[in-house]
């Protein structure tokens, strides 16, 4: 018998779960994980808050939503639709919206928690890819991540395709126009997906099983596997004193982490409660029944399918062509490998990166952005690349509001498509390298203080003060990447494929800043000894 | 009638007398006068007169000395009281400047100008009237037929609920919540800019009635899941929830990331 028995409730309650489940060594294991402190490091959390909270309300949308597409005719209280025919799924979203008590509050809930899912999934994105966060060990969950963004896109697009309203009817007609334009069997698998002529009877109640059953599941098992890994690989830091590649600096997740990250989950529930209390999201009673024959002006789809859609608007209707009198729909099959190349390119750059290097080693430390120049500048092409096509979605209220002619909006957006990434990767490079420089003159001649000194013989300098040991630490700790010129295999030779690695890296490596050296650093301390200098100016003057 | 009686030689009798004398025949100007204006064969000869002489000084240069239209502008032989009636009533006619479309700014004439100048117009020939007021009273119509003829002829240009949108060229269809109910009638009547005509064999005056009460219902009713961020649909909800949602969120996590100094 051992010396110490619980006995108050909740200690025998603790033996009994250790004895037959061991929670104390799962409570050691994740309880003792440590968080870095920065704010970049909390956003995959707005993401997953953000989940729980549309799995919460959607849960209690199923309760009233009727996935059918029977006809009847609206006798609620929205007058504008009294007695109009309508499919059973959009009169039961009226009925949420409209009769069934706090039934809008969660609805709007629903998609502003989906929009901002989506928005938290894309900026966790770029913090990680900025960062260098993708980098050995982390590659592979990278590419979970990267799946995350798909399954949130689908579960979008099948949600808010439900409601059978006019613009949701539009979106899922655009759907129906990519698969017909799948070369030879286009046609036969719209005809399966919608089980006959487009709209059919059955999309709704089929969209219906993936939105609330298939892609939530999905979901909720790759978001597993992502926070898995994101235990066993211990989370990344900035570089810092201290910081290391074999430690982590920060706070324990019990009790500290757990308390902000519990706290924080009710600090985005409140605000998309707040959302969904003052502002309208999707208002489906304005929109009217779906109809395959109208559609409105300014229909697009909720903004991250909106690129998508932005390239569909921008490319040339002349991309369409025959063979053997068989039309060759690419304009519209296009925007589907536009989607390919988008998610393949983020997929494969770790490995191209690593590649072009010749770095294969495990990275805990994170650049900071202006220290990896080429692939800050890679993913600023990207974003703009992205946001070209994001913006080419509203180009008609961007006509409108602008006062400009819709054609041109059109011209602009075409050029800006091959432009907009060349001249983003090359300011973004130099930017970087300039802010490389500045840091290098920071770290090795101190701070400027903004205070002028007039030197007895009549010469005026700015006083520059020295750093402190935290900033220098995370200014000075990085590595960067370099040119590496073709080496020879093991076979003494040179491939090919070498040569071409040799030629890429030295047009994504060769300009470079080099980090400060130890004796540099030292060398500027003692031989220039201004910043030794501005300590002493700091004693004389507090002195006086 | 003995209070009457006994009052008539009082001192404020006259009074009293001249004030509903003036609310007489005031009030039967006001009822004679809106009937004139609300149908269009009761101009007068003197209107048509003063109207050519507006016409004459503010239209001629781009629609011709007798409106039979130069390079510059159309002929105006035939589009009606209506026409004018929208054109001028709203501003957009005399042209400020050429350009894609015309641009609505506060009206160049009064009430009173621009019926003499529709009088003169529809002098030239026959073209349709100023809407009679039977068919703007929007008590009379019907929200949900209106709603179906606004999705299936209105809204692939002005947004289902009249928000406007984008034409080619740096034309566009104008926001509608904002419009008059006689000028929304008149522009279906007449089409005016890039507009199609829908006549009264197209749509009749009772359906263009439901089109307009559908207008004011989705224009004048606050959304009822707060505030519509211009009814524009997921871009303006993309938006926002990127630079306010978004901006939110970022903000807490610098709140709850931030160390004790």
């Amino acid at each position: 018998m051992s010396t110490t028995q619980p006995t108050t409730a909740v200690g025998k309650a603790a033996l009994f779960t250790e004895n037959r489940v061991g929670a104390s060594r799962l409570v050691k294991e994740f309880g003792r994980k440590i968080f870095p402190h920065h704010w970049s490091f909390m956003l995959g959390e707005v993401a997953l808050y953000s989940f729980v909270i549309l799995v919460l309300t959607g849960t209690f949308l199923t309760f009233w939503f009727k996935p059918a597409m029977g006809h009847t005719i609206y006798e609620g209280p929205f007058v504008p639709l009294q007695g109009v025919e309508m499919s059973e799924a959009y009169a039961s979203t009226l009925a949420i919206s409209f009769e069934i008590r706090g039934g809008l509050f969660i609805r709007q809930m629903h998609h502003w928690a989906a929009l901002l899912f989506m928005a938290a999934l894309s900026i966790h994105a770029m913090r990680i890819f900025f960062t260098g966060a993708f980098r050995r060990p982390r590659e592979v969950n990278w590419l979970v991540g990267i799946v995350l963004i798909v399954l949130g896109m689908g579960a979008g697009f099948t949600g808010y395709s439900l409601p059978d309203d006019l613009l949701s009817g539009n979106g899922l007609r655009i759907i129906d126009g990519i698969l017909k334009a799948i070369p030879l069997v286009g046609t036969y698998i719209s005809f399966f997906v919608f089980g006959g002529e487009f709209p059919g009877v059955d999309i709704v109640s089929r969209l219906y099983s993936l939105h609330i059953m298939v892609v939530p599941a999905l979901l909720i098992a790759v978001i597993a596997v992502h926070l898995i890994f994101v235990v066993y690989h211990k989370h990344t830091q900035w570089p810092g004193a201290g910081h290391t590649e074999k430690n982590v600096v920060g706070e324990p997740v019990l009790p500290t982490f757990a308390a902000k990250a519990g706290g924080f989950f009710f600090m985005i529930f409140g605000l998309l409660a707040l959302l969904s209390g003052f502002f309208t999201t999707n208002p489906v009673w304005n929109y009217g029944p779906y109809d395959p024959s109208p559609v409105s002006a300014g229909t697009q789809p909720d903004w991250y399918i909106g690129w998508m859609d932005g390239f569909l608007r921008i490319i040339p209707g002349w991309t369409e062509f025959y063979i053997f009198g068989y039309p060759i729909s690419f304009n519209i099959f296009s925007s589907v490998l536009v989607a390919g190349l988008l998610f393949g390119g983020l997929a494969i750059w770790p490995f191209v990166e690593a590649w072009l290097t010749k770095d294969y080693r495990e990275h805990h430390i994170l650049d900071r952005p202006r220290n990896n120049p080429t692939r800050t500048a890679v993913g600023a092409a990207g974003v703009v690349w992205y946001l070209n096509m994001w913006a080419a979605a509203s180009g008609d209220l961007m006509a409108v509001f602008f006062h400009m002619s819709l054609n041109d909006m059109i011209y602009i957006f075409r050029v800006l498509f091959f432009l907009g990434p060349v001249i983003a990767y090359i300011v973004t490079k130099r930017v970087c390298l300039a802010l490389q420089r500045k840091d290098r003159e920071i770290i090795l001649h101190g701070r400027e203080s903004g205070q002028i000194i007039r030197l007895p013989h009549g010469e005026f300098q700015e006083r520059h003060k020295p750093l402190n040991e935290d900033r220098l630490w995370s200014l000075a700790s990085f590595e960067s990447p370099q040119y590496i010129p073709a080496e020879p295999g093991p076979d003494g030779k040179i491939s090919k494929i070498e040569k071409r690695r040799a030629k890429l890296a030295r047009f994504f490596y060769e300009d470079r800043v080099a980090p400060v050296t130890k004796s540099e650093l030292e060398a500027a301390h003692h031989d220039h000894g201004e910043v030794e200098q501005s300590r002493k100016d700091e004693l004389t003057g507090s002195q006086q | 009638m003995k209070l009457l009686a006994e009052r008539r030689r009082h001192p404020m009798a006259l009074v009293v007398l001249l004030l509903l004398g003036l609310l007489l025949t005031g009030g039967a100007y006001a009822v004679f006068t809106g009937n004139s204006s609300a149908s269009a064969q009761e101009y007068t000869a003197s209107d048509v007169e003063e109207g050519e002489k507006l016409f004459v000084t503010n239209c001629a240069t781009c629609h011709g000395m007798s409106a039979e239209g130069t390079e510059n502008g159309p002929s105006l032989v035939g589009v009606g009281a209506a026409a004018v009636d929208f054109q001028v009533g709203t501003g957009r006619m005399p042209l400020q400047m050429s350009g894609p479309q015309a641009q609505v700014k506060e009206p160049q004439f009064n009430e009173e100008e621009t019926s003499q100048l529709a009088a003169y117009v529809a002098s030239l020939g026959p073209g349709p009237a100023v809407p009679e007021d039977e068919y703007l009273d929007t008590s009379q119509g019907d929200a949900a037929a209106g709603g179906g003829l606004f999705r299936t002829n209105c809204a692939m240009c002005h947004n289902v609920v009249g928000s406007g949108g984008a034409l080619t060229r740096g034309k566009y269809a104008p926001n509608l919540s904002e419009v008059s109910e006689k000028h929304l009638y008149e522009a279906m009547q007449t089409g005016p800019q890039n507009m199609p005509i829908f006549n009264d064999a197209n749509l009749t005056p009772e359906q263009k009635r439901d089109v307009i009460t559908y207008v004011r219902e989705i224009s004048e009713t606050p959304s009822p899941g707060g505030a519509k961020l211009g009814s524009l649909g997921p871009v303006a909800e993309g938006l926002f929830v990127w630079f306010f949602g978004l901006a939110a969120v970022i903000g807490m996590t610098v709140w709850l990331s931030a160390r004790p100094k």
